[in-house]
């Protein structure tokens, strides 16, 4: 399974969607890989990927996607993440 | 899993700013101070919030503001800047901002090691609040401590 953390800039906060989402996909013994991507570089790394984590801000410029996108409030909650993605994966 | 460096130069205790972008600028301005970034990384931060929105307002007070790698930076760093009064960006859920951190990074295929430090400070739900409240220098060089 592939998944891909979205922000602005493709280092920094998605970088930090990437190691908590990590984090918790270990904790739920869940095989994946997680990407951290720039928004421009979407279109070349969504590939299969079944999960896009992202803030509500890029909703609009992800647009269509057959991937379930996942909006994070808080990035540093791995509760929150872990609802989230439990949520989408089951 | 380690942060970037974080000098005393690189930490503004209870600081003023008018508005988002004003905080964004001190936390550039920090960078510049401890030579992790020249001038113009303070206007490429504020170009991705302009681009794309207050999404680097990552949790409750907090704002991770941070632009690509490139020639504005010089090292990588990170730079903490707490305010006296919280400043809006406009986010739905983590507005006011009371921390903001600046983030510089050399070289993006190595920086998840930093952001992994980042991680282990702040997966502790209380790290915010704890550097809001701090009064000096060294209490939030502490607090920074990723000792895992």
């Amino acid at each position: 399974m592939k998944i891909v953390a979205i922000c602005g800039a493709g280092i920094g906060s998605s970088g930090i969607l990437k190691v908590n989402a990590e984090r918790v996909l270990k904790r739920l013994d869940l095989d994946a890989v997680v990407v951290a991507a720039d928004i421009a570089s979407l279109p070349v790394v969504i590939g299969d990927a079944q999960v896009i984590l992202t803030s509500a801000e890029f909703v609009d410029a992800i647009g269509k996607t057959f991937a379930d996108v996942i909006v994070i409030e808080n990035y540093f909650d791995t509760a929150e993440l872990t609802t989230k993605l439990q949520k989408a994966l089951a | 899993m380690s942060l970037p460096p974080l000098p005393a130069e690189a930490i503004l205790v209870g600081a003023t700013a008018a508005d988002w972008r004003e905080a964004v600028r001190l936390a550039g301005a920090a960078l510049v101070r401890s030579g992790a970034a020249r001038e113009g990384y303070s206007d490429e931060m504020i170009r991705m919030i302009d681009e794309h929105g207050p999404y680097v307002v990552i949790a409750p007070g907090l704002a991770l503001a941070h632009a690509r790698p490139g020639p504005d930076v010089l090292a990588d760093g990170l730079a903490i800047v707490t305010l006296g009064t919280p400043v809006a960006f406009g986010h739905p859920h983590n507005d006011p901002v009371r921390v903001v951190l600046g983030l510089a990074i050399k070289n993006a295929d190595e920086h998840l090691a930093a952001v992994a430090g980042l991680a282990n400070v702040f997966n502790d739900g209380t790290a915010i609040q704890q550097l809001a409240d701090a009064a000096s220098i060294e209490e939030i060089q502490a607090i920074m401590r990723d000792d895992s």
